[in-house]
């Protein structure tokens, strides 16, 4: 189903869409007082977008400094310039360690990879530790947002699926009690598991260190529990200093959930004696999007989620509704470039409203690009009955005459015509609105006659 | 001149800014600047009225006004569709019709938007499209930044509840954006803030979009038909009587839902406030 379809889907639960849209709008509203605290807010978002513009700008010099000054640590870096390659590396460092399971904190690249669907084909389980993957990984579903997995789901239904799979009591829908449920059995997995997985989301060119933000505190317990740690990373998640941080760390939580910081801000240096740290550089398409002037700005994108909080599409269609790992408006403009065909439909998920550019933490024109991959779109899609119409609708506007009579054709057609006529299935329009009363003249004829 | 001046001190105060100097002292010698009305498309055929009352107001605060006979649309529509490509024929039309003029106004915050920021160059018409950009303004805008409005008199006793248009807001800056850290500001709300008995009704989400968005109304007709209900509602739950914007295409969408679901709330484009109040 393409995104209209699916946005219709999730609107017939009316109580539910209107549930999600308020839930994430108080978010939204949330980052909106918790930014107004910062006096330079927007010096810090023109500041960070800046860096970023340096990083996008030097990126193979930065990632050569970063390879240096980590393997200087103790760090093994490896490199994969695809999905496959990043799940072949990680299959070959938990084979060496003889691991058949692992647990794995929030990473949307592992996401984007399908890592545990393959890992599970080749015999090793995966157990996600934040609270939210747990539960869309329970449920079989990929996380609805990439910063709330589980926001599509209340917490009814949570209850539910806890008491089918860890044995709480039927009907009690405590946070509180279901948390501590989730925390026991997670214990019993971080305790197991030989290697962890986590994401990254800075890697400090100068110092070779990578930083993961997490709020539940899941990726320390992972990693230090664990032998090997394996960090998956973006290659657009350089930052050129350890100083810099200070920009990005500020605006990341606040912009993500209205927090002041996250509550763990991990930085990871160089392995404990005897244990290991290895580092994936993923590019899976970045370079292709970085050699896209248009597109290339995507990739200052640090993951808040922000975009979809404010988002009055994302917010009453649902992550799902988007089909791509990222969702929402900043989805919409990285997955076209990934492939194009299957997310033809995002870019037009969209009324161009701007609210996701003013609330970017690195002021992405993000919806800006969503006007130009529309024209990408329509030009790869070739001949069409929308582009036909399109070359019509110039070849009248483009002639005062013929504008003049086919605006007073259509008046008269809707003036005359039927109501059963003018409201047939095939105008989507007069589905749930009226048209406006048709006037007897338009604007230009009423100058004709009073302002000769 | 000065009875120019005069004549509409009456009914409202002036202060003239940097971007008001270029337009008065094109009447230095006594030669008032041209003014070209653009009227959309859509509001040329089904709003009649609001381009009336546009070119009313206008006149009444002593401008020397023009509707070029030859216009037709800006291109937007298609644009936005993803075929700016072929809207070239439109925008070399555009600015033909309107390049001789010294200012272009038009009731419409997204066309103004679209005219400068995405009409395909027009090759041989670089320095008339260029020229183009710097002098078109929308109807707000040229009133308070161009006209120099500082404060309009007169009454208008009613609960009013503003939509601003996205394009207009966050494309044209016409007022403050929630999402920036930036001073709270809005052009339209100078313009009817002190009008007497008038009631500016804040409403719960100030500027979240009625989900309009051109053929967005139609290709994701569920969604843009729930975001139009919604945003009737926050309106309607803070007793608005009478809801008006910048932007009829905004009013049209939310009209047509307002009607459908017999509701009582009434819709005027803001040109038609103005002209209502003004002598």
């Amino acid at each position: 189903m393409s995104h209209p379809q699916e946005a219709a889907e999730f609107l017939k639960d009316t109580a539910k869409s209107k549930w999600h849209d308020d839930t994430l709008w108080f978010i939204r509203d949330k980052r909106d007082k918790m930014s107004k605290t910062i006096p330079e807010w927007e010096e810090l978002r023109e500041l960070a977008s800046s860096i970023k513009d340096n990083v996008l700008g030097n990126l193979a010099d930065y990632l050569e400094e970063f390879e240096r000054n980590a393997s200087k640590n103790g760090i093994h870096i490896h490199w994969a310039k695809d999905a496959e390659e990043h799940n072949t590396i990680v299959l070959s460092i938990l084979k060496k360690k003889d691991c058949t399971a692992i647990v794995k904190s929030k990473s949307i690249l592992t996401e984007e990879c399908h890592l545990n669907p393959f890992l599970e084909k080749n015999g090793v389980e995966v157990v996600d530790t934040d609270l939210g993957e747990r539960i869309v990984q329970f449920l079989g579903q990929p996380p609805s947002h990439i910063v709330l997995p589980a926001i599509h789901l209340k917490k009814g239904e949570i209850s539910e699926l806890f008491h089918e799979r860890l044995g709480t009591e039927k009907g009690n829908e405590d946070p509180y009690y279901l948390t501590q449920a989730a925390r026991h059995h997670l214990r019993e997995k971080f305790l197991a598991a030989k290697v962890a997985i986590t994401g990254v989301n800075f890697g400090v060119a100068e110092t070779g260190e990578f930083v993961v933000c997490t709020n539940e505190g899941n990726a320390d317990m992972g990693v230090h529990l664990a032998d090997t740690h394996i960090a998956s990373m973006g290659i657009e998640k350089i930052i050129p200093k350890r100083n810099h941080l200070g920009v990005f760390l500020r605006l990341l939580a606040r912009s993500a959930t209205g927090q002041n910081i996250t509550n763990y801000n991990s930085h990871f240096r160089s392995p404990e004696n005897g244990k290991e740290i290895h580092i994936i550089l993923v590019d899976n398409g970045r370079t292709a999007q970085l050699g896209r002037e248009n597109f290339r700005d995507s990739l200052k994108c640090i993951r808040c989620g922000a975009c979809m909080n404010t988002c009055p599409i994302y917010r009453r269609s649902g992550g799902f509704s988007y089909k791509s790992t990222v969702p929402g408006p900043i989805g919409s403009i990285l997955s076209p470039g990934l492939d194009l065909q299957k997310h033809s439909s995002l870019p037009f998920a969209s009324t161009l409203c701007g609210s996701c550019t003013d609330v970017c933490p690195v002021k992405i024109n993000i919806h800006e690009q969503l006007y130009l991959w529309r024209q990408e779109i329509t030009k790869a899609q070739g001949t069409s009955i929308k582009g036909l119409s399109m070359k019509f609708g110039n070849g009248i506007f483009k002639s005062p005459l013929s504008y003049n009579y086919s605006g007073k054709i259509m008046r008269m057609a809707l003036k005359n015509l039927p109501k059963s006529l003018i409201y047939n299935p095939a105008n989507v329009w007069g589905k749930q609105r009226d048209l406006p009363p048709v006037p007897n003249e338009s604007f230009k004829e009423w100058v004709k006659k009073n302002r000769p | 001149m000065i009875v120019f001046n005069f004549k509409i001190r009456l009914v409202a105060i002036f202060v003239f800014q940097k971007d008001c100097l270029t337009y008065y002292s094109l009447m230095e010698n006594n030669t008032k600047p041209q003014i070209a009305l653009f009227i959309p498309c859509y509001v040329d055929q089904f709003y009649p009225n609001v381009a009336i009352a546009t070119l009313e107001v206008l006149e009444k605060l002593g401008c020397q006004v023009t509707y070029p006979m030859n216009q037709t649309c800006c291109g937007q529509p298609m644009a936005n569709a993803g075929f700016e490509r072929d809207t070239l024929g439109t925008t070399k039309h555009f600015i033909e019709t309107f390049a001789a003029y010294d200012y272009v106004v038009c009731p419409s915050g997204s066309c103004v938007l679209h005219v400068k920021e995405h009409s395909p160059k027009a090759q041989g018409l670089e320095k008339e499209q260029e020229a183009l950009h710097n002098k078109i303004f929308e109807f707000t805008e040229f009133l308070t930044d161009i006209l120099g409005i500082e404060k309009l008199e007169g009454s208008f006793p009613h609960r009013i509840g503003y939509h601003a248009s996205c394009q207009g807001q966050r494309g044209l800056r016409l007022s403050s954006s929630s999402e920036l850290n930036e001073k709270p500001f809005s052009k339209a709300k100078k313009l009817l803030e002190n009008l007497e008995g008038l009631k500016w009704v804040e409403l719960a989400r100030t500027d979240e979009c009625c989900g309009f968005g051109g053929t967005f109304a139609v290709s994701e007709e569920a969604l843009s038909v729930q975001m139009g209900k919604d945003r009737l509602e926050d309106h309607i739950s803070h007793q608005v009587e009478i809801l008006t914007g910048g932007d009829m295409s905004c009013i049209m969408h939310l009209q047509g839902i307002a009607q459908r679901q017999k509701q009582s709330i009434k819709f005027k484009h803001i040109a038609e406030i103005l002209n209502q109040i003004l002598k």
